[in-house]
């Protein structure tokens, strides 16, 4: 089976689109959200349809900081990213806001764990930026295959079970194996805000059966959803971020 | 002595059983660190071809190389395609039925072949360009092998080579299980390249070093650096230069000692680039520009040597490029010049285009070419290299073609082919020779006088393994290209 993997689409409407077309062309069966549905950008009812629509359906979708923020004033936000919060808890239908609500942190199927963060300390978002940091999170995960939102980037790290891990940065488009006797912790990149200077929008697909990952970039009109930020009123940073993929 | 984990698998795996799929016939051999088994594959009619069943060896008293070797090839060998590697079939995963199957490679193994060592000149070329041939197939994949060596590697009947034991490689874009693990990391030691030694994983140029320690193995029956046991005794390779070949066997031609000795110079950036560029300078021996290291009788001095011993203290300069960029910035690039014609006006774009594409790339070679209509063919009809009257003329043309460009002597090479189809020889040659780019003229609108030109272009264009470059005469040509001081000066 062939699960896409989307997370951090921060109420890009236009990205999510391009990433979930790309995903079908590839012939993907499932898909998981892992989180950050909404905040940042100027569409987060839009967004939270699609997921809503997708959770029907049968997708995962776990929890982000972003959303539980929209409920919640006990998550820490940066000047920008409140206004977008906001804005945000502005637009949302009390409907959308319940799904958010009723979102779990933490999902465990087959030889997968999928989670918006980290495993270890879920509910605390914890970024993982280090090979100990990857490895704390399959410790607690106990899958051979973890997978992460949360930092924005693509990566993938990877050791012996018990072992400390290694960093390895994927090539997008390359179908990477990962062969489910070792542990791997695949950071999937951002839909909506990507933030390695490359501002295509990144997703990853896992392939079950070959025990497979790919890392993908898609090309989508990042311009409109610049000016999209720009006309909701939103700070200019946000649209600015969008542009550059930074 | 085997663990019990071992004997269980070896009882499980008696003729007639069956393992994920695939019926045992018998077993080959056990290898260093996996069993071998004949198999066939049950309800499988698609696989038309013998298979091999590698079984790792996996237990407490194994060295945990050996599974990592298992690993690592299980990740790169389905990854691979072509004549050069085996095809793979199927493989179980470690926890549960640990296998790697695949098709079983027929022909003589280097091994053998070697053991009668030293051969023929001729045998020599044409068992080091095939070898070469495949190591460039599995650079072009993104893959360093890592273990080169006459036991990795398998001659079909039809010359081809076939790599085998993938449990050392680095794949470009796959994760490094052996990244971690650095001191097994090094490949066999009578091959393993110095930079190797020091750790370094992603440097194609390391199988260049070990391509250049089989073709002298198979020159001069020895090795060049002997078959040390401990890593001291191997790291003098990091600055001993091995004893020359034509040391030890007189028959060995200079060209052929330049280029064993060139693919085994301790700096990476001292070797060939590419081994397309090896295999090249094998078919083509007339061509290869002759150093000091084609005459050399003896190993280089102790200063030469103390030299280097010193300069590989220091942090190695290493300028590590994945094996597809290494490829693409060295590209075997041919040009197809009409020496028949020598007042067409094709002549001067060509030139130019040619020039621009040299300046692009520090490390290409460039392969100029005419092909003419024989005048009497062989009786095989087939293409004759040699250095015949009409050969001369074409040659002297081709040399006093290239030579305004000054590009350096040991990048550029000139063949003139005899042949009935100039379409068909251009294209055989670019294919046989690993060429990335043909540059050729296109045909004018209007012609009648010079109409093969229309149809080699065409056949060329449509029939290329790789990409072509035609070259048109603009209607309004260039002011530079009108001046006798065609081609126009460099640009500083």
């Amino acid at each position: 089976m062939k699960i896409a993997l989307l997370s951090d689409i921060h109420s890009n409407i236009q990205a999510l689109h391009a990433c979930l077309a790309d995903a079908r062309a590839r012939n993907v069966d499932r898909f998981a959200f892992l989180g950050d549905f909404v905040g940042y950008g100027a569409d987060p009812g839009l967004v939270v349809d699609e997921i809503i629509e997708h959770v029907a359906e049968g997708a995962i979708a776990v929890r982000g900081n972003h959303d539980e923020a929209i409920y919640s004033n006990s998550i820490y936000m940066n000047d920008s990213a409140m206004t977008a919060i906001e804005y945000a808890r502005q637009v949302l239908t009390a409907a959308q806001t319940l799904f958010l609500r009723t979102l779990p942190m933490l999902v465990r199927e087959g030889t997968c764990c999928f989670v918006h963060a980290s495993a270890a300390s879920a509910e605390k978002y914890p970024y993982i930026d280090s090979p100990s940091a990857a490895q704390r999170c399959a410790e607690v995960s106990e899958t051979p295959h973890t997978f992460c939102g949360h930092v924005h980037e693509q990566l993938l790290y990877f050791g012996a079970p018990g072992a400390k891990m290694t960093l390895f940065r994927p090539t997008p488009g390359i179908a990477v194996p990962v062969p489910s006797h070792r542990r791997w912790v695949a950071l999937i990149g951002s839909v909506g805000q990507p933030r390695d200077r490359n501002p295509k929008a990144g997703y990853t697909i896992f392939d079950s059966e070959r025990n497979t990952m790919t890392f993908c970039r898609v090309s989508y009109d990042h311009f409109a959803t610049a000016a999209r930020i720009r006309e909701a009123g939103l700070p200019e940073s946000i649209a600015y971020r969008i542009e550059h993929g930074f | 002595m085997a663990s019990d984990i071992d004997m269980n698998t070896l009882k499980t795996m008696a003729p007639g059983s069956e393992i994920d799929g695939f019926r045992i016939i018998d077993r080959l051999r056990a290898g260093g660190t996996a069993f071998l088994f004949r198999v066939e594959a049950i309800n499988r009619p698609d696989i038309d071809f013998p298979l091999v069943m590698k079984v790792p060896m996996v237990g407490r008293d194994q060295p945990q190389e050996s599974i990592i070797g298992f690993e690592t090839e299980a990740m790169i060998l389905p990854a691979l395609h072509g004549p050069h590697v085996p095809r793979f079939v199927a493989s179980g995963s470690l926890e549960r039925n640990p296998h790697l199957t695949m098709e079983l490679v027929g022909g003589d193994g280097l091994l053998q072949i070697a053991a009668a060592a030293p051969l023929p000149t001729a045998r020599v070329v044409e068992l080091g360009a095939a070898l070469a041939d495949a190591v460039h197939a599995l650079h072009q994949q993104n893959v360093i092998h890592h273990d080169l060596k006459p036991d990795n590697v398998i001659i079909r009947a039809d010359g081809t080579a076939v790599l085998l034991d993938f449990g050392f490689a680095h794949h470009a874009h796959f994760p490094d299980l052996l990244a971690e693990e650095k001191r097994f990391a090094a490949g066999s030691a009578p091959y393993v390249s110095p930079e190797q030694l020091s750790g370094s994983r992603e440097d194609p140029r390391s199988d260049i070093f070990a391509l250049g320690a089989v073709i002298y193995q198979l020159a001069t029956g020895k090795l060049p650096f002997g078959a040390p046991e401990t890593l001291n005794a191997m790291k003098n390779r990091l600055w001993a230069s091995p004893v020359p070949p034509r040391a030890r066997v007189a028959d060995v031609p200079p060209w052929l000692q330049e280029i064993v000795l060139r693919c085994l110079e301790p700096e990476p950036d001292a070797r060939y680039q590419t081994a397309a560029h090896v295999a090249f300078d094998l078919r083509h021996p007339q061509q290869v520009l002759l150093t000091p290291r084609s005459t050399r009788s003896e190993r280089s001095s102790f200063a030469t040597q103390f030299g280097l011993w010193w300069r590989s203290r220091d942090e190695r300069r290493q300028l590590q490029r994945k094996p597809q960029v290494l490829v693409s910035q060295s590209p075997v690039i041919m040009v197809a010049v009409d020496t028949s014609h020598p007042d067409d006006a094709r002549h001067a774009p060509l030139q130019w285009t040619v020039r621009q594409l040299a300046s692009l790339n520090l490390e290409f070679r460039l392969i100029c070419v005419s092909a003419i209509r024989s005048a009497s063919l062989d009786e095989s009809g087939g293409v004759a290299d040699s250095a015949s009257g009409l050969q001369l003329v074409h040659r002297v043309r081709l040399r006093n073609w290239i030579e305004p460009l000054h590009l350096p002597a040991q990048r550029v090479s000139l063949h003139v082919l005899e042949s009935g189809d100039p379409a068909a020889t251009l294209l055989d040659f670019a294919k046989s020779n690993n060429v990335d780019l043909i540059v050729l003229g296109a045909p004018a609108p209007s012609e009648t006088a010079l109409a093969w030109w229309r149809s080699v272009a065409s056949s060329v264009t449509a029939n290329a393994h790789c990409s072509v470059h035609v070259v048109r005469v603009p209607s309004r040509p260039r002011a530079d290209w009108e001046s006798t001081e065609y081609p126009p000066p460099a640009r500083n």
